[in-house]
Protein backbone atom coordinates (compact mmCIF):
# COMPACT_ATOMS: atom_id res chain seq x y z
CA UNK A 1 0.00 0.00 0.00
CA UNK A 2 1.21 3.75 -0.95
CA UNK A 3 1.66 6.14 1.86
CA UNK A 4 -0.85 7.50 3.26
CA UNK A 5 -2.93 10.67 2.05
CA UNK A 6 -1.53 13.24 4.41
CA UNK A 7 -2.70 16.77 3.24
CA UNK A 8 -0.06 18.84 3.14
CA UNK A 9 -2.26 21.53 5.12
CA UNK A 10 -3.17 19.89 7.89
CA UNK A 11 1.32 20.21 8.18
CA UNK A 12 1.48 23.14 7.12
CA UNK A 13 -1.13 24.33 9.99
CA UNK A 14 0.46 22.19 12.57
CA UNK A 15 3.94 23.82 11.63
CA UNK A 16 2.51 27.34 11.85
CA UNK A 17 0.84 26.74 15.01
CA UNK A 18 3.63 25.41 16.78
CA UNK A 19 5.33 29.01 15.99
CA UNK A 20 2.52 30.99 17.24
CA UNK A 21 1.86 29.41 20.08
CA UNK A 22 5.80 29.05 20.98
CA UNK A 23 5.36 32.72 21.24
CA UNK A 24 2.47 33.15 23.15
CA UNK A 25 3.14 30.16 25.67
CA UNK A 26 6.36 31.96 26.49
CA UNK A 27 3.76 34.96 28.50
CA UNK A 28 0.95 32.12 28.95
CA UNK A 29 2.55 29.35 30.58
CA UNK A 30 -0.15 27.43 29.97
CA UNK A 31 -0.16 26.68 26.57
CA UNK A 32 -2.77 25.09 24.27
CA UNK A 33 -1.38 24.39 21.21
CA UNK A 34 -2.75 20.53 20.61
CA UNK A 35 -5.94 21.32 22.20
CA UNK A 36 -6.46 23.94 19.58
CA UNK A 37 -5.32 22.04 16.76
CA UNK A 38 -7.91 18.75 17.93
CA UNK A 39 -11.18 21.73 18.01
CA UNK A 40 -9.72 22.70 14.40
CA UNK A 41 -9.38 19.13 12.72
CA UNK A 42 -12.11 18.20 14.74
CA UNK A 43 -14.38 20.77 13.23
CA UNK A 44 -14.56 17.66 10.53
CA UNK A 45 -13.20 14.67 12.25
CA UNK A 46 -14.57 12.82 8.59
CA UNK A 47 -10.91 14.27 7.90
CA UNK A 48 -8.98 12.70 9.93
CA UNK A 49 -6.36 10.29 8.33
CA UNK A 50 -6.63 8.07 10.74
CA UNK A 51 -9.66 6.35 9.18
CA UNK A 52 -7.95 5.35 6.46
CA UNK A 53 -6.30 3.04 8.42
CA UNK A 54 -9.25 1.96 10.63
CA UNK A 55 -10.49 1.27 7.11
CA UNK A 56 -7.77 -0.97 6.26
CA UNK A 57 -7.65 -2.37 9.38
CA UNK A 58 -11.26 -3.73 9.54
CA UNK A 59 -10.49 -5.29 5.93
CA UNK A 60 -7.38 -7.35 7.56
CA UNK A 61 -9.70 -8.19 10.25
CA UNK A 62 -12.31 -9.60 8.16
CA UNK A 63 -9.40 -10.90 5.54
CA UNK A 64 -8.50 -15.01 6.16
CA UNK A 65 -4.83 -14.68 7.21
CA UNK A 66 -1.79 -16.73 8.24
CA UNK A 67 -1.14 -20.04 8.31
CA UNK A 68 -4.84 -21.39 9.18
CA UNK A 69 -6.16 -18.85 6.73
CA UNK A 70 -8.79 -17.97 9.04
CA UNK A 71 -10.26 -14.56 9.84
CA UNK A 72 -10.11 -11.97 13.00
CA UNK A 73 -13.67 -12.58 13.28
CA UNK A 74 -13.84 -14.91 16.26
CA UNK A 75 -11.66 -13.24 18.43
CA UNK A 76 -12.96 -12.60 21.97
CA UNK A 77 -11.56 -9.05 22.99
CA UNK A 78 -14.01 -9.44 26.31
CA UNK A 79 -17.43 -9.49 25.67
CA UNK A 80 -17.75 -12.59 23.42
CA UNK A 81 -16.47 -13.96 20.04
CA UNK A 82 -16.55 -11.98 17.60
CA UNK A 83 -17.32 -8.68 19.30
CA UNK A 84 -15.47 -6.10 18.52
CA UNK A 85 -18.28 -2.79 19.40
CA UNK A 86 -17.53 -1.64 22.74
CA UNK A 87 -14.34 -3.63 23.55
CA UNK A 88 -11.88 -1.29 23.90
CA UNK A 89 -13.86 0.89 26.20
CA UNK A 90 -13.50 -2.22 28.45
CA UNK A 91 -9.66 -3.02 28.21
CA UNK A 92 -7.25 -3.78 29.38
CA UNK A 93 -9.52 -6.62 31.62
CA UNK A 94 -8.70 -10.45 32.66
CA UNK A 95 -8.91 -12.82 29.69
CA UNK A 96 -9.72 -16.81 31.15
CA UNK A 97 -7.78 -18.49 28.57
CA UNK A 98 -4.48 -16.44 28.75
CA UNK A 99 -5.26 -16.48 32.68
CA UNK A 100 -3.62 -12.41 32.49
CA UNK A 101 -4.59 -8.84 31.76
CA UNK A 102 -4.24 -8.04 28.72
CA UNK A 103 -5.04 -4.41 26.97
CA UNK A 104 -5.95 -4.65 23.29
CA UNK A 105 -2.74 -5.14 21.45
CA UNK A 106 -1.83 -7.66 23.83
CA UNK A 107 -4.84 -9.67 23.19
CA UNK A 108 -5.12 -9.25 19.63
CA UNK A 109 -1.07 -10.78 19.11
CA UNK A 110 -2.84 -13.83 21.34
CA UNK A 111 -5.72 -13.92 18.33
CA UNK A 112 -3.13 -13.88 15.70
CA UNK A 113 -1.11 -16.34 17.32
CA UNK A 114 -3.76 -18.66 18.43
CA UNK A 115 -6.68 -18.00 15.89
CA UNK A 116 -5.14 -17.43 12.58
CA UNK A 117 -1.18 -19.36 13.80
CA UNK A 118 1.27 -16.80 13.42
CA UNK A 119 4.32 -16.34 15.00
CA UNK A 120 4.57 -14.00 17.63
CA UNK A 121 7.85 -13.55 17.49
CA UNK A 122 7.78 -12.99 13.89
CA UNK A 123 4.83 -10.19 14.60
CA UNK A 124 6.62 -8.10 17.44
CA UNK A 125 9.88 -7.84 15.23
CA UNK A 126 8.43 -5.29 14.02
CA UNK A 127 4.99 -3.33 15.64
CA UNK A 128 5.04 -0.23 14.68
CA UNK A 129 5.47 1.80 11.60
CA UNK A 130 8.73 3.66 10.81
CA UNK A 131 7.95 7.57 10.34
CA UNK A 132 11.60 8.23 9.79
CA UNK A 133 11.42 6.38 6.13
CA UNK A 134 7.45 7.48 5.20
CA UNK A 135 6.51 3.33 5.92
CA UNK A 136 2.82 3.47 6.00
CA UNK A 137 1.07 1.50 9.17
CA UNK A 138 2.14 -1.66 10.38
CA UNK A 139 -1.08 -4.76 9.85
CA UNK A 140 -1.07 -4.95 13.27
CA UNK A 141 -1.42 -0.73 14.31
CA UNK A 142 -3.86 -1.01 11.62
CA UNK A 143 -6.22 -4.04 13.29
CA UNK A 144 -5.71 -2.25 16.86
CA UNK A 145 -6.54 1.26 15.11
CA UNK A 146 -10.15 -0.52 13.99
CA UNK A 147 -10.63 -2.36 16.86
CA UNK A 148 -10.78 0.15 18.83
CA UNK A 149 -12.18 3.01 16.76
CA UNK A 150 -15.42 0.32 17.40
CA UNK A 151 -15.41 1.84 20.95
CA UNK A 152 -16.01 5.67 19.46
CA UNK A 153 -18.66 7.90 21.66
CA UNK A 154 -18.43 5.39 24.32
CA UNK A 155 -16.98 5.60 28.07
CA UNK A 156 -14.01 3.87 29.29
CA UNK A 157 -14.49 2.16 31.74
CA UNK A 158 -12.69 -1.13 31.90
CA UNK A 159 -13.40 -3.69 34.64
CA UNK A 160 -11.73 -4.04 37.89
CA UNK A 161 -13.22 -6.66 39.75
CA UNK A 162 -11.01 -9.40 39.08
CA UNK A 163 -7.79 -9.87 41.30
CA UNK A 164 -5.29 -9.79 38.54
CA UNK A 165 -7.01 -6.97 37.15
CA UNK A 166 -6.88 -4.83 41.00
CA UNK A 167 -3.15 -6.28 41.17
CA UNK A 168 -2.36 -4.77 37.45
CA UNK A 169 -4.00 -1.15 37.94
CA UNK A 170 -2.00 -1.31 41.40
CA UNK A 171 1.37 -2.54 39.87
CA UNK A 172 0.41 0.06 36.83
CA UNK A 173 0.92 2.72 39.65
CA UNK A 174 3.71 1.49 41.39
CA UNK A 175 5.59 0.74 37.69
CA UNK A 176 4.31 4.42 37.11
CA UNK A 177 6.74 5.76 39.91
CA UNK A 178 9.07 3.74 39.92
CA UNK A 179 12.78 5.71 38.82
CA UNK A 180 15.27 3.65 36.22
CA UNK A 181 17.68 4.62 33.86
CA UNK A 182 20.45 7.38 33.08
CA UNK A 183 18.19 10.07 33.90
CA UNK A 184 16.65 8.64 37.00
CA UNK A 185 12.96 9.61 35.34
CA UNK A 186 10.11 7.30 36.31
CA UNK A 187 6.76 8.06 34.58
CA UNK A 188 5.52 10.90 37.41
CA UNK A 189 8.66 13.05 36.89
CA UNK A 190 6.90 14.25 33.83
CA UNK A 191 3.39 13.16 34.60
CA UNK A 192 2.59 14.04 38.21
CA UNK A 193 1.75 17.64 38.24
CA UNK A 194 -0.57 20.05 36.73
CA UNK A 195 0.54 22.79 34.01
CA UNK A 196 4.03 20.98 33.03
CA UNK A 197 5.61 21.08 30.07
CA UNK A 198 8.85 19.85 28.47
CA UNK A 199 10.30 22.55 26.13
CA UNK A 200 6.84 23.67 24.82
CA UNK A 201 4.93 20.26 24.89
CA UNK A 202 2.12 19.70 27.49
CA UNK A 203 2.85 16.92 30.00
CA UNK A 204 -0.54 15.30 31.08
CA UNK A 205 -1.11 15.18 34.53
CA UNK A 206 -2.46 11.56 34.97
CA UNK A 207 -3.46 12.02 38.75
CA UNK A 208 -6.34 14.58 37.43
CA UNK A 209 -9.16 12.72 35.81
CA UNK A 210 -9.01 15.96 33.28
CA UNK A 211 -6.22 15.13 31.88
CA UNK A 212 -6.09 10.93 32.01
CA UNK A 213 -9.64 11.36 30.22
CA UNK A 214 -8.32 13.30 27.48
CA UNK A 215 -5.72 11.03 26.66
CA UNK A 216 -7.40 7.57 26.76
CA UNK A 217 -10.17 9.29 25.45
CA UNK A 218 -8.05 10.34 22.17
CA UNK A 219 -5.74 7.11 21.34
CA UNK A 220 -5.48 5.20 19.01
CA UNK A 221 -4.44 8.43 17.58
CA UNK A 222 -3.50 10.35 14.49
CA UNK A 223 0.24 11.85 14.88
CA UNK A 224 0.88 14.27 13.07
CA UNK A 225 4.82 14.33 13.28
CA UNK A 226 4.48 11.10 12.68
CA UNK A 227 2.08 11.30 9.79
CA UNK A 228 0.86 7.49 10.88
CA UNK A 229 -1.89 6.23 12.92
CA UNK A 230 -0.68 5.49 16.66
CA UNK A 231 -1.86 2.99 19.67
CA UNK A 232 -0.92 2.87 22.86
CA UNK A 233 2.20 0.34 22.89
CA UNK A 234 3.69 2.83 20.72
CA UNK A 235 3.11 5.25 23.39
CA UNK A 236 4.63 3.41 25.94
CA UNK A 237 7.26 2.30 23.91
CA UNK A 238 8.15 6.12 23.16
CA UNK A 239 8.38 7.20 26.64
CA UNK A 240 10.37 4.64 27.68
CA UNK A 241 12.88 5.28 24.59
CA UNK A 242 12.83 8.91 25.59
CA UNK A 243 13.78 7.72 29.51
CA UNK A 244 16.86 6.01 27.52
CA UNK A 245 15.80 2.35 28.60
CA UNK A 246 15.53 -0.73 26.72
CA UNK A 247 12.83 -1.07 24.46
CA UNK A 248 9.32 -2.18 25.84
CA UNK A 249 8.45 -5.59 25.63
CA UNK A 250 5.66 -5.21 22.74
CA UNK A 251 2.46 -6.41 24.97
CA UNK A 252 4.43 -7.45 27.89
CA UNK A 253 2.62 -7.14 31.15
CA UNK A 254 4.36 -4.63 32.25
CA UNK A 255 3.06 -2.20 29.27
CA UNK A 256 -0.39 -3.70 30.22
CA UNK A 257 -0.10 -2.51 33.67
CA UNK A 258 0.58 1.56 33.01
CA UNK A 259 -2.15 0.67 30.59
CA UNK A 260 -4.68 -0.61 33.32
CA UNK A 261 -3.45 2.13 35.94
CA UNK A 262 -3.72 4.92 32.92
CA UNK A 263 -7.14 3.51 32.36
CA UNK A 264 -8.43 3.53 35.58
CA UNK A 265 -7.42 6.97 36.20
CA UNK A 266 -9.00 7.80 32.71
CA UNK A 267 -12.37 6.20 33.99
CA UNK A 268 -15.57 7.37 32.50
CA UNK A 269 -13.68 9.43 29.56
CA UNK A 270 -15.76 9.88 26.73
CA UNK A 271 -13.92 8.04 23.83
CA UNK A 272 -13.68 10.42 20.50
CA UNK A 273 -11.52 8.29 18.40
CA UNK A 274 -9.95 8.35 16.41
CA UNK A 275 -7.85 10.95 18.09
CA UNK A 276 -5.57 13.39 16.65
CA UNK A 277 -1.97 14.69 18.29
CA UNK A 278 1.08 16.38 17.58
CA UNK B 1 -3.16 1.79 81.19
CA UNK B 2 -4.84 -0.98 80.00
CA UNK B 3 -6.20 -0.38 76.83
CA UNK B 4 -2.91 1.65 75.46
CA UNK B 5 -1.24 -2.21 74.80
CA UNK B 6 -3.52 -3.45 72.17
CA UNK B 7 -3.20 -0.40 70.48
CA UNK B 8 0.15 -0.68 69.82
CA UNK B 9 0.11 -3.97 69.43
CA UNK B 10 -2.10 -3.83 66.40
CA UNK B 11 0.24 -0.40 65.63
CA UNK B 12 2.77 -2.58 65.09
CA UNK B 13 1.28 -5.58 63.63
CA UNK B 14 0.06 -3.14 60.76
CA UNK B 15 3.31 -1.68 60.11
CA UNK B 16 4.87 -5.24 59.59
CA UNK B 17 2.26 -6.21 57.88
CA UNK B 18 2.52 -2.99 55.40
CA UNK B 19 6.46 -3.91 55.22
CA UNK B 20 6.00 -7.16 53.84
CA UNK B 21 3.47 -6.19 51.52
CA UNK B 22 5.63 -3.49 50.13
CA UNK B 23 8.86 -6.23 50.14
CA UNK B 24 6.10 -8.27 47.89
CA UNK B 25 5.04 -5.34 45.74
CA UNK B 26 8.57 -4.53 45.08
CA UNK B 27 9.54 -8.30 44.21
CA UNK B 28 6.24 -8.12 41.77
CA UNK B 29 7.89 -4.91 40.29
CA UNK B 30 11.02 -6.37 39.68
CA UNK B 31 9.36 -9.39 37.88
CA UNK B 32 7.23 -7.30 35.59
CA UNK B 33 10.45 -5.31 34.56
CA UNK B 34 12.33 -8.23 33.87
CA UNK B 35 9.92 -9.48 31.17
CA UNK B 36 9.54 -5.89 30.33
CA UNK B 37 12.15 -4.76 28.22
CA UNK B 38 13.27 -6.80 24.91
CA UNK B 39 16.98 -8.28 25.16
CA UNK B 40 19.79 -8.21 22.79
CA UNK B 41 21.53 -5.94 20.28
CA UNK B 42 21.35 -2.35 21.71
CA UNK B 43 19.69 -3.04 24.55
CA UNK B 44 21.88 -2.18 28.53
CA UNK B 45 19.74 -4.16 31.38
CA UNK B 46 22.21 -2.18 33.36
CA UNK B 47 19.91 0.18 33.23
CA UNK B 48 17.03 -1.23 34.38
CA UNK B 49 18.75 -1.39 38.04
CA UNK B 50 18.21 1.05 40.79
CA UNK B 51 20.35 2.46 43.09
CA UNK B 52 19.36 2.28 46.68
CA UNK B 53 18.45 6.05 46.38
CA UNK B 54 16.69 5.60 43.48
CA UNK B 55 14.93 2.90 45.52
CA UNK B 56 14.02 4.88 48.40
CA UNK B 57 12.69 7.89 45.99
CA UNK B 58 10.60 5.40 44.00
CA UNK B 59 9.08 3.14 47.19
CA UNK B 60 8.57 6.82 49.17
CA UNK B 61 7.20 8.37 45.55
CA UNK B 62 9.61 10.91 46.42
CA UNK B 63 8.03 11.71 49.91
CA UNK B 64 11.20 10.55 52.35
CA UNK B 65 11.82 10.50 55.60
CA UNK B 66 13.77 13.03 57.65
CA UNK B 67 16.37 9.92 57.97
CA UNK B 68 16.19 8.94 54.47
CA UNK B 69 16.45 12.32 53.43
CA UNK B 70 19.47 12.83 55.04
CA UNK B 71 20.97 9.87 53.94
CA UNK B 72 20.30 10.22 50.59
CA UNK B 73 22.15 14.10 50.81
CA UNK B 74 25.16 12.50 52.96
CA UNK B 75 25.27 9.50 50.09
CA UNK B 76 25.07 11.63 46.92
CA UNK B 77 27.53 14.43 48.62
CA UNK B 78 30.18 11.93 48.30
CA UNK B 79 29.83 11.08 44.72
CA UNK B 80 30.51 14.24 43.46
CA UNK B 81 33.90 14.91 41.21
CA UNK B 82 35.73 18.30 40.23
CA UNK B 83 37.69 18.80 37.29
CA UNK B 84 41.54 18.17 37.22
CA UNK B 85 41.98 21.25 37.53
CA UNK B 86 40.10 22.10 40.70
CA UNK B 87 38.22 24.98 38.48
CA UNK B 88 34.34 25.03 38.56
CA UNK B 89 34.17 27.91 35.94
CA UNK B 90 34.52 27.25 32.43
CA UNK B 91 34.04 28.56 29.33
CA UNK B 92 30.40 30.41 29.23
CA UNK B 93 30.17 29.59 25.53
CA UNK B 94 30.94 26.29 25.25
CA UNK B 95 28.48 26.55 28.51
CA UNK B 96 25.69 27.24 26.34
CA UNK B 97 26.02 24.82 23.97
CA UNK B 98 26.33 21.71 26.39
CA UNK B 99 23.39 23.20 28.01
CA UNK B 100 21.19 23.21 25.33
CA UNK B 101 22.36 19.79 23.37
CA UNK B 102 20.45 16.72 24.26
CA UNK B 103 21.09 13.70 26.37
CA UNK B 104 22.42 11.66 23.73
CA UNK B 105 22.53 7.97 25.30
CA UNK B 106 19.29 6.70 23.51
CA UNK B 107 19.24 3.09 22.60
CA UNK B 108 17.08 0.05 21.41
CA UNK B 109 16.23 -0.98 17.82
CA UNK B 110 14.56 2.70 16.77
CA UNK B 111 17.70 4.90 16.59
CA UNK B 112 20.58 4.54 18.82
CA UNK B 113 22.84 6.84 19.72
CA UNK B 114 26.83 6.29 18.67
CA UNK B 115 28.19 5.72 22.51
CA UNK B 116 30.30 8.28 21.51
CA UNK B 117 27.92 10.97 20.64
CA UNK B 118 28.56 14.51 22.45
CA UNK B 119 26.29 14.76 25.76
CA UNK B 120 24.33 17.78 26.68
CA UNK B 121 22.47 18.28 29.61
CA UNK B 122 18.98 19.16 27.63
CA UNK B 123 18.46 22.01 30.38
CA UNK B 124 16.06 23.73 28.20
CA UNK B 125 13.55 20.68 28.80
CA UNK B 126 12.81 21.66 32.08
CA UNK B 127 14.39 25.26 32.68
CA UNK B 128 14.51 28.79 30.90
CA UNK B 129 17.75 30.81 31.09
CA UNK B 130 18.73 33.23 28.07
CA UNK B 131 16.05 34.92 27.50
CA UNK B 132 15.95 35.09 24.13
CA UNK B 133 15.35 31.06 23.97
CA UNK B 134 11.60 30.69 24.44
CA UNK B 135 10.64 27.35 24.06
CA UNK B 136 11.59 25.99 27.32
CA UNK B 137 9.85 23.85 29.77
CA UNK B 138 9.00 24.73 33.25
CA UNK B 139 9.68 21.58 35.08
CA UNK B 140 12.65 22.93 36.75
CA UNK B 141 12.62 26.61 38.33
CA UNK B 142 13.13 29.45 35.89
CA UNK B 143 17.25 30.41 35.75
CA UNK B 144 16.89 33.43 34.25
CA UNK B 145 18.96 36.01 35.39
CA UNK B 146 20.55 32.97 37.28
CA UNK B 147 24.01 35.11 38.47
CA UNK B 148 22.98 38.32 39.00
CA UNK B 149 20.14 37.52 41.27
CA UNK B 150 22.82 35.21 43.18
CA UNK B 151 25.66 37.22 43.11
CA UNK B 152 29.10 35.61 41.44
CA UNK B 153 30.47 34.17 44.34
CA UNK B 154 32.28 31.38 45.18
CA UNK B 155 29.25 29.93 47.03
CA UNK B 156 27.04 30.37 44.40
CA UNK B 157 29.65 28.71 42.10
CA UNK B 158 30.22 25.44 44.55
CA UNK B 159 26.40 25.31 45.02
CA UNK B 160 25.52 25.50 40.86
CA UNK B 161 28.53 22.81 40.30
CA UNK B 162 27.40 20.50 42.80
CA UNK B 163 23.36 20.70 41.94
CA UNK B 164 24.18 19.74 38.14
CA UNK B 165 26.63 16.68 39.11
CA UNK B 166 23.88 15.22 41.51
CA UNK B 167 20.95 17.48 41.83
CA UNK B 168 20.47 14.64 44.84
CA UNK B 169 23.09 15.91 46.84
CA UNK B 170 21.05 19.13 47.73
CA UNK B 171 17.53 18.06 47.43
CA UNK B 172 17.08 14.36 47.84
CA UNK B 173 14.63 12.88 45.69
CA UNK B 174 14.77 15.71 42.74
CA UNK B 175 13.26 15.34 39.65
CA UNK B 176 16.77 16.83 38.25
CA UNK B 177 18.86 13.58 36.54
CA UNK B 178 22.10 13.39 38.51
CA UNK B 179 23.61 14.59 35.03
CA UNK B 180 27.18 14.33 36.22
CA UNK B 181 27.21 11.14 38.59
CA UNK B 182 25.05 9.07 36.15
CA UNK B 183 28.11 9.58 33.28
CA UNK B 184 25.87 12.27 31.05
CA UNK B 185 27.68 15.10 31.63
CA UNK B 186 31.92 15.51 32.44
CA UNK B 187 33.15 17.99 35.11
CA UNK B 188 34.70 19.83 32.55
CA UNK B 189 31.23 20.22 30.73
CA UNK B 190 29.43 21.06 34.09
CA UNK B 191 31.85 23.53 34.82
CA UNK B 192 31.40 25.39 31.08
CA UNK B 193 27.57 25.18 32.37
CA UNK B 194 28.56 26.57 35.93
CA UNK B 195 29.82 30.04 33.46
CA UNK B 196 26.94 29.95 31.26
CA UNK B 197 24.90 30.41 34.73
CA UNK B 198 26.59 32.64 36.50
CA UNK B 199 29.45 34.63 34.58
CA UNK B 200 27.95 38.37 34.14
CA UNK B 201 28.79 38.03 30.56
CA UNK B 202 26.44 35.50 30.07
CA UNK B 203 23.13 36.13 27.93
CA UNK B 204 21.59 34.46 30.96
CA UNK B 205 22.59 37.46 33.00
CA UNK B 206 21.87 40.10 30.62
C1 LIG C 1 10.92 13.21 30.37
C2 LIG C 1 9.49 13.37 30.43
C3 LIG C 1 8.60 12.16 30.24
C4 LIG C 1 8.62 10.98 30.92
C5 LIG C 1 9.60 10.53 31.97
C6 LIG C 1 7.47 10.24 30.46
N1 LIG C 1 6.78 10.95 29.53
FE1 LIG C 1 5.00 10.47 28.72
N2 LIG C 1 5.10 12.11 27.53
C7 LIG C 1 6.11 13.04 27.55
C8 LIG C 1 5.94 13.96 26.44
C9 LIG C 1 6.85 15.12 26.09
C10 LIG C 1 4.76 13.55 25.78
C11 LIG C 1 4.14 14.16 24.53
C12 LIG C 1 3.27 15.29 24.82
C13 LIG C 1 2.83 15.91 23.51
O1 LIG C 1 2.65 15.19 22.54
O2 LIG C 1 2.67 17.11 23.49
C14 LIG C 1 4.25 12.40 26.51
C15 LIG C 1 3.07 11.74 26.20
C16 LIG C 1 2.55 10.70 26.92
C17 LIG C 1 1.25 10.11 26.70
C18 LIG C 1 0.23 10.56 25.65
C19 LIG C 1 -0.42 11.84 26.08
C20 LIG C 1 -1.45 12.32 25.07
O3 LIG C 1 -2.46 12.88 25.49
O4 LIG C 1 -1.25 12.16 23.88
C21 LIG C 1 1.11 9.10 27.60
C22 LIG C 1 -0.09 8.20 27.78
C23 LIG C 1 2.34 9.05 28.38
N3 LIG C 1 3.18 10.04 27.94
C24 LIG C 1 2.60 8.12 29.37
C25 LIG C 1 3.84 8.00 29.99
C26 LIG C 1 4.20 6.88 30.82
C27 LIG C 1 3.30 5.72 31.18
C28 LIG C 1 5.49 7.10 31.23
C29 LIG C 1 6.37 6.20 32.06
C30 LIG C 1 6.68 4.93 31.48
C31 LIG C 1 5.91 8.37 30.65
N4 LIG C 1 4.89 8.85 29.89
C32 LIG C 1 7.14 8.97 30.90
C33 LIG C 1 7.13 13.11 28.47
C34 LIG C 1 7.46 12.12 29.36
C1 LIG D 1 13.94 16.66 33.96
C2 LIG D 1 13.99 18.04 34.28
C3 LIG D 1 15.31 18.70 34.56
C4 LIG D 1 16.42 18.76 33.76
C5 LIG D 1 16.66 18.08 32.43
C6 LIG D 1 17.32 19.67 34.42
N1 LIG D 1 16.79 20.11 35.58
FE1 LIG D 1 17.61 21.48 36.86
N2 LIG D 1 16.02 21.25 38.11
C7 LIG D 1 14.92 20.50 37.86
C8 LIG D 1 14.00 20.62 38.96
C9 LIG D 1 12.66 19.93 39.09
C10 LIG D 1 14.58 21.53 39.89
C11 LIG D 1 13.97 22.03 41.19
C12 LIG D 1 14.10 21.03 42.29
C13 LIG D 1 15.50 20.90 42.72
O1 LIG D 1 16.15 21.92 43.05
O2 LIG D 1 16.00 19.78 42.74
C14 LIG D 1 15.87 21.89 39.31
C15 LIG D 1 16.78 22.75 39.93
C16 LIG D 1 17.91 23.24 39.33
C17 LIG D 1 18.81 24.23 39.91
C18 LIG D 1 18.64 24.86 41.26
C19 LIG D 1 17.90 26.14 41.12
C20 LIG D 1 17.87 26.96 42.38
O3 LIG D 1 17.22 27.99 42.34
O4 LIG D 1 18.47 26.56 43.37
C21 LIG D 1 19.79 24.47 39.00
C22 LIG D 1 20.95 25.44 39.13
C23 LIG D 1 19.53 23.62 37.85
N3 LIG D 1 18.39 22.88 38.09
C24 LIG D 1 20.30 23.59 36.72
C25 LIG D 1 20.12 22.68 35.68
C26 LIG D 1 21.03 22.57 34.56
C27 LIG D 1 22.22 23.45 34.33
C28 LIG D 1 20.55 21.55 33.80
C29 LIG D 1 21.18 20.96 32.56
C30 LIG D 1 22.58 20.61 32.69
C31 LIG D 1 19.34 21.05 34.41
N4 LIG D 1 19.12 21.76 35.56
C32 LIG D 1 18.57 20.03 33.90
C33 LIG D 1 14.68 19.73 36.75
C34 LIG D 1 15.56 19.55 35.71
Amino acid sequence: MAKLTQPSWLLACAIGFGISTAIAQDNADQGASVDDYREMTYGDRDANPALLVVDRGEQLFKEKRGPKNVSLETCDFGLGAGVVKGAYAQMPRYFKDTDRVQDLESRLLTCMTEIQGFDAADVTTKTFADERINEPNMDIEALAAYVAVQSDGMKLNPPADHPKEKEAIAMGEQLFWHRHGPLDFSCATCHSADGKRIRLQNLGNFYTAKDAQKTMGSWPTYRVSHGLARNMQHRMWDCHWQMRLPDLEYGSPMSTALLAFLSHQAKDAPMVLPGMTR
Amino acid sequence: MNYIKPVTLSALALIASFSVYADDMQAKVQAYIKSGFHKGKNQDPKRLEQDETLKVCSETRGKVSGEQAKAIVEREKATIKYPANGILMGNWQKGKKAFTDGFAMRIGRYEPDAPDKVRGGNCYACHAADPKELAAGNLGTNLRGYGKIRGNTWDTVKYTYDKIYNAQSVIPCSNMPRLGHNGVLSPEQIADIVSFLVDPASPVNK
